[in-house]
């Protein structure tokens, strides 16, 4: 029982030691949970967040100067260097961007290729994002299972092209490789493989009564400030707006599938979780539909070796894993894109961290920075 | 939605134009922010994408400052263009869409344009101190702030 006419006396200097109350502390740009090179500064009373810096640009390796200095095909390996967990997304959006400044159009099997490529490599994403977010918080196992299972992606990806991360997988036109002997089975069998695997993550976390105290009601943000601030992806959908380029504004080959665009309602860390494992269930609906699907025929338009196109400007955006990923590429007629500007989704995403932890506690934030899913090389280019 | 625009505002949208089926206008600077305004209050584009800039050194206005706008309502995107010269500034969109706060820093840091209103205009992906506006086009690709990174960095050169 407290005695209300009790009053603690204090000494002069325990007085301005428990006055001041506002703590200034630094986390990163070294930190395990900052997923790279990100700097935040944080306002602190006690445990609770009064507000939030972000410092950024450790990473900053001027993709859109070089861009400048090189040739339209020379650029496309660079792009896959932003976003290098999901690299084909990137390249996805670059190639689309300078075929439409050319009016070219890949041929429906690229089209098709580059659809289930692009759904394997956002299923790797979210895989990266789920075991990297839970091991923030605390949950170690998931992080094995997602690395075991992406690494059937990454198989996929080096039996195709070459490479498991920086893919390179596309090129301007269509593809430049056919797919392999074996190709489809070998997806097919992957498709078996994953989804009950999905089901095994969920029964870890799903009602995992920790996963769920420190995720429900963490970090809600509103469908009217993600408007407001740009914020798209998963992250979005899961403030309750039904918005995703694929079926918006499709490109590629996604008008051709049957796909349905999970929302969540509050807007919490655990809503974008519930978002992205049904956002994987149903990229693996895309990737049966379009292995099924995949026609005959040429996988490269009709495109110059030297690549020149007409004076113009254009913006073309697709639905990256994180969010909207938008190139507008200036031409002036010459072989060099006079200026690429990339509309990153993990920087604009970044944006709404200092909403989302406000009066929330110190550990929310760790949460927070893994549900907005970003990749510090895109964030700073 | 362009015509009426245009019969309201008149010379000051000095083009209205699609290409490859994407709408753009070219406007005068004076008329960016109550067009700006009025494009996400009546026209509903809600979704500020993306802010960025083109440099031309050969132009008397050197820049090219573009705003692509999106409208989750209409389903639609538009480019709104303004030229101003260099020093000159374009008022800040902050009061009208908060993303545009880290997007217009960005520009400032990477083309020096200066953003009218700004709540916090310094540079976001260079070092607070360095000389220089990497994207403008007299900017060498491996050129830098040879004294910043001698001062900062401990070494002779980043090259």
């Amino acid at each position: 029982m407290t005695d209300p006419t009790f009053h603690l006396e204090l000494q002069e200097h325990e007085k301005t030691f428990l006055d001041s109350n506002e703590l200034i502390i630094n986390m990163g740009p070294q930190h395990p949970a900052t997923h790279g090179v990100l700097r935040v500064i944080l306002k602190l009373d006690g445990e609770k967040v009064l507000g939030t810096e972000c410092v950024i640009g450790y990473l900053h390796r001027g993709v859109e100067k070089i861009a400048e200095h090189r040739t339209y095909t020379m650029f496309n390996p660079y792009v896959d260097r932003m976003d290098y967990v999901a690299a084909v997304s990137n390249g996805l959006g670059y190639c689309e961007s300078v075929e439409k400044l050319l009016n070219v159009e890949a041929p429906p099997r690229a089209k098709y290729i580059r659809v289930i490529l692009a759904e394997l490599n956002r299923l790797a994403s979210h895989m990266l994002w789920l075991g990297t977010h839970a091991l923030d918080i605390g949950a170690i196992t998931p992080l094995f299972y997602t690395f075991r299972d992406r690494e059937e992606i990454l198989k996929i990806f080096e039996k195709y092209c070459g490479a498991r991360l920086t893919t390179h997988a596309f090129r301007i036109g269509g593809c430049l490789y056919e797919t392999y002997e074996g190709f489809e089975r070998e997806v097919k069998k992957f498709l078996e493989f994953v989804t009950p695997k999905i089901g095994e993550y969920e029964e870890l976390l799903t009602t995992n009564r920790i996963w769920v105290e420190r995720t429900k009601g963490v970090g809600t943000i509103s469908a009217k400030d993600c408007v407001a601030l740009g914020v798209t992806g998963p992250v979005l959908r899961a403030s309750g707006v039904k918005w995703d380029i694929r079926k918006a504004q499709p490109y590629a080959a996604y008008a051709d599938f049957d796909f349905e665009i999970p929302i969540g309602q509050s807007g919490d860390t655990y809503d974008r979780y519930i978002v992205r494992m049904e956002e994987m269930r149903q990229s693996l609906r895309i990737i049966a539909q379009a292995i099924d699907r995949i026609p005959e025929g040429p996988i490269m338009a009709k495109v110059p070796k030297v690549i020149k196109p007409p004076l113009g400007e254009i913006y073309h955006s697709i639905e990256a894993p994180k969010g909207e990923l938008g190139y507008f590429i200036v031409s002036d007629g010459s072989t060099q894109p006079y200026r690429v500007r990339v509309r990153p989704p993990s920087f604009v995403n970044l944006q709404a961290l200092d909403l989302m932890v406000r009066d929330q506690l110190v550990a929310d934030v760790i949460a927070v920075i893994g549900t907005l899913d970003i990749v510090l090389g895109e964030v700073d280019r | 939605m362009v015509a009426k625009l245009k019969t309201h505002y008149g010379s000051g949208i000095r083009e209205a134009n699609t290409y490859l089926v994407q709408n753009y206008m070219i406007v005068e600077p004076s008329l960016v922010s109550e067009l700006l305004q009025v494009l996400r209050d009546q026209e509903l584009f809600d979704y500020c994408v993306d802010i960025t800039a083109v440099h031309y050194p050969q132009r008397e206005k050197q820049f090219d400052v573009i705003w692509i706008l999106y409208s989750f309502p209409r389903n639609e995107r538009i480019r709104v263009k303004t030229m101003i010269a260099d020093g000159e500034s374009v008022p800040s969109a902050v009061p009208i869409w908060p993303a545009a706060n880290w997007l217009e820093r960005e520009v400032y840091d990477m083309f020096g344009i200066r953003f009218d209103g700004h709540p916090n205009l310094k540079r976001i992906l260079l070092p607070d101190g360095w000389k220089g506006h990497p994207l403008r086009k007299d900017y060498g690709i491996i050129q830098q702030d040879q004294e910043w990174v001698q001062i900062n960095l401990g070494i002779e050169s980043g090259q």
